[in-house]
Order: C-alpha cells, then structure tokens, then sequence
C-alpha cells in the first residue's frame, strides 16, 4: 500500500491531500474535498454520474484513482456557476425541465459540456450519441436533448435568449 | 466498492516501465486507460501489488502513416483513433472499431493497447486487428520484439504472450493496398454493452477482383478472439460474391464458439455470426471496389 501526496487544480482551486492509492477519484472529491456535487450512480463506469473533465476531456472519476489526477486540472459540476450565474448549460436543464430526480444531471451536464467544447453546434444525433455513456432513468432524454440544444445556442449567441425559452431562469 | 491496497508507480518513460516491470514481474500491473482493470481492482478479481502508471507517456500517442505501415502507439485513446481523419479516409475498418468501443466518455480515456492487452475475448480491437493482420511490438529489457497478433492470444481468456517484463508500446497494420478494404460490425444490446457478437472481415483483391487476401476476426463468441480461418480460407482465389461470402458466414459461424448467457442462447449468436459476417464481408467488397 502506498501514500501519495498529491496536488489538483479543480475548478480553478488548488487542493493538496495526502491519498492511498487504492483511493478513487470520485470518492476523493465526495469524501476527501467535500464535493459532492459529483454522484456516484453504478460503481461500474457504466452509469456516467461521476462523469467531471480532466485536463478538458470528460472521464468517469469511478474509473480513475485519485492519485492519477496530480497535477491535473478538473472541473466538477460545482465549478459551472460563475460569479453566482448559472452556467448555460444549468440554466438550459431548468428552463427546459430537464431533470425529475436530478441523480444523474450533474453527469450529465459534464458529458455535454465536453461535447459542446468540442462541437458547438451538434445535431440531436450528436447530442444523443455524445450523452450515450450517461444514463437517466427519468426524463426519456427528450428534455436533455433540448436543454444541451439550448446551452449550445447561448454559447453560440450569448446575448439572444433562444426561442421558446420562456424566459426562465433564476 | 474499494480496490484492494497496492503500491503505485508512476512511469516517466517506456524504459523506466520496464524497469518497473522487470523488478516486480508478474506481481505488476500496467495502467493504461484503465478501463477494464480498475473495475476488475473495485470488484477484487484482480489484486496486483503494484500499479505501473503509463498514463504520462505521452510518446506512446500517435497515429501516422510510415513505409507502408499505420502505426498506432498503444496509449493512444480511442477518442483519437475515433476522430482521426486520416483512419476514417484509410482505415475505415479501425474508425467501425473505435466508435462501437464502450461509450464516448469512455474512449476519451481508453486505450488502443489496453484494449488489445487485456485479452477480453469481449474486446473489439482484437477481431479487427486478426482480420488486419496486425503486428505488435513488444519492448522489453532487450528492446524490441514483434508479435503477429495470431500469435499474441493464447487459448485462455485474458492471456497473452506478453511477458512480464514488457510492454506493448505499438500496433502496426498493413497499409491499404489499391484494391483492399474492410468493415467491423458489432450487435449490441445497448451503447457501452459488450457484443452479443462482433464480426471483423478485411480483403484484398487483385486487379481481376479475385480474393489475395482475406481476414475474419470474430468478438465475444467464444473462451479468446477468433480467427476465423476455414472461412477465410474459402475466400481466397474467389471473386467474392453473393454465394461465397454466404458460404463463408456459414463457416464463420461455424467457427464460433459461443455460449449461452445474458446476451442470448447459444445458437441466436451463432446464427447473428453468420449475418455480421456477410454484411461485414459485403462491406467490405464494397470499400474494396471504391464504396463507402
């Protein structure tokens, strides 16, 4: 067994810990950081509730050990709000009701957040191919879909508020 | 669920691996992506006393094109194989791959090498690098050796004949020829599921359009990655049509060795084997002759 110092910027914060290797990342987060706005769904990497970034590219933080993540840059779910304003993508899972449970949004706002870095205007295939690790049990994905349709076009046009929205919001 | 505990290293070069390997033999693990051993460590089916980190290799990640041969470094992530134009313009067989592999977050981590290494008769790399003729390169303390991927599975699951002491650092595939051309089709239950079945045919025709070379690999029906050689047999010198490639299927399907389990009874694998393999093989023709 093995204890690893360790240092990882998360959203945009430098946290240091001391982690036994055998320490996965998520359950660092939840229980070592506190963060526990990353949820822990399947334990088998197939569920995509932990999903956060890692240096830019979405990973399941079940499936990575804690100490992998020295020197890395992560940003979690807490890290979408900037400056108390909902991220786009937040605010297009609330306008859009996009959610009933919530278990798995937080996933779900990740793996959308790394397709739309990559692909700022995708189909509603892509969208659904680009979720497809992430399961919700709830919504059907319908609204999930639009929510990631409204988030891409904020970010495209930040200053238009889509159509349809019905200005909602905070 | 918790790994077991276990020592890790990090590895800052191929050789520093090796010397990581070399010292703890068979007690030794690589990381790579990670994404079949760390549930394997969660779930204790494997319990390693050391974890050889090559995630920090960045060298070993490369896709390029070099005297007649792709190589792909093994850390490379299915992400990038995935996205890499030039293997969706050339190697149309390996993008079918990559994109069926788990499920996009997944691949944004796991690897060419892994996937490959680990020997999970589930796997798809395997069928598609049998159907290829794939070499591998193996280094170890004394550099470098190649493997022929038909010589790389044992007859046991999970097994390779890796040795303790060396790493898979490369996957090399013949580059297209004029007339050549290959597909990957999986069955599955859902996106990130293992295949029911997965069939990988790859040809090479002459300017006659008969058949000079020809490759089936077959996924998740049976104890290893399969070759599919009798049917692969029957190809060669035909002219690849409708009738031999459904005598083909026929014997592919033949050569599977299917259980019956949660993906379905025996015999429905068998018969999805023998429909993947003729669409697979048509396919095939199909970007042999210049089609998509």
């Amino acid at each position: 067994m093995s204890i690893h110092h360790i240092r990882v910027t998360i959203n945009g914060k430098l946290y240091e810990g001391d982690v036994e290797a055998r320490t996965l990342l998520v359950h660092w987060l939840r229980d070592g950081l506190r963060l526990t706005g990353t949820h822990i769904g399947c334990d088998t990497s197939s569920c995509g509730a932990c999903t956060i970034l890692v240096d830019g590219k979405a990973v399941k933080s079940c499936t990575m050990l804690a100490v992998q993540a020295d020197g890395r840059e992560l940003l979690t779910v807490e890290g979408l709000e900037q400056n108390g304003k909902l991220h786009p993508l937040q605010e297009g899972f609330h306008v859009e009701h996009a959610l009933q449970c919530g278990y798995c949004t937080p996933g779900m706002m990740m793996a959308a957040l790394a397709l739309l870095k990559r692909n700022p205007d995708p189909s509603e295939q892509e969208i659904r191919e680009g979720i497809s690790g992430n399961l919700c049990r709830c919504t059907g994905y319908v609204n999930i879909v639009k929510a990631i349709q409204y988030a891409a076009q904020k970010l495209r046009e930040p200053e238009q508020v889509p159509a349809g929205s019905g200005g909602g919001g905070e | 669920m918790i790994p077991g505990p276990f020592d890790y290293q990090v590895a800052g070069s191929v050789a520093e691996a090796i010397a990581l390997l070399d010292q703890h033999g068979a007690d030794a693990k690589v990381l790579a992506g990670g994404h079949s051993l760390i549930p394997l460590l969660r779930f204790r089916l494997a319990s390693p006393a050391v974890l050889v980190d090559i995630n920090r290799l960045r060298d070993l990640e490369y896709i390029q094109e070099a005297d007649g041969t792709l190589h792909i470094g093994a850390l490379t992530r299915e992400v990038d194989l995935e996205a890499s134009d030039l293997i969706r313009r050339r190697y149309p067989i390996l993008a079918d791959t990559a994109r069926v592999i788990a499920d996009p977050v997944v691949r944004n981590w796991a690897t060419v090498g892994g996937n490959l290494a680990h020997a999970d008769p589930a796997n798809d790399h395997p069928a598609t690098m049998l159907a290829l003729g794939a070499q591998l390169v193996a280094t170890g303390p004394s550099g470098q050796r190649l493997i022929p991927i038909e010589q790389f599975f044992t007859d046991s699951s999970f097994e390779t004949t890796l040795q303790p002491n060396e790493l898979l650092t490369e996957v090399r595939v013949p580059a297209p020829s004029e007339r050549s051309g290959g597909a990957y089709l999986k069955l599955e239950r859902k996106v990130g599921d293992y295949a029911i079945a997965g069939v990988a045919a790859y040809v090479i025709l002459d300017g006659a359009g008969h058949v000079t070379y020809a490759g089936i690999g077959l996924t998740n029906v049976g104890p290893t990655p399969i070759k599919a050689r009798a049917a692969e047999q029957l190809l060669l010198g035909s002219s690849l049509d409708d009738a031999v490639i459904a005598q083909a299927a026929r014997q592919a399907a033949a050569e599977a060795q299917p259980v019956s389990d949660l993906r379905g009874p025996a015999d429905y694998k068998r018969a999805m084997v023998e429909t993947l393999t003729m669409r697979a093989l048509r396919q095939a023709r199909s970007r042999a002759t210049g089609g998509a």
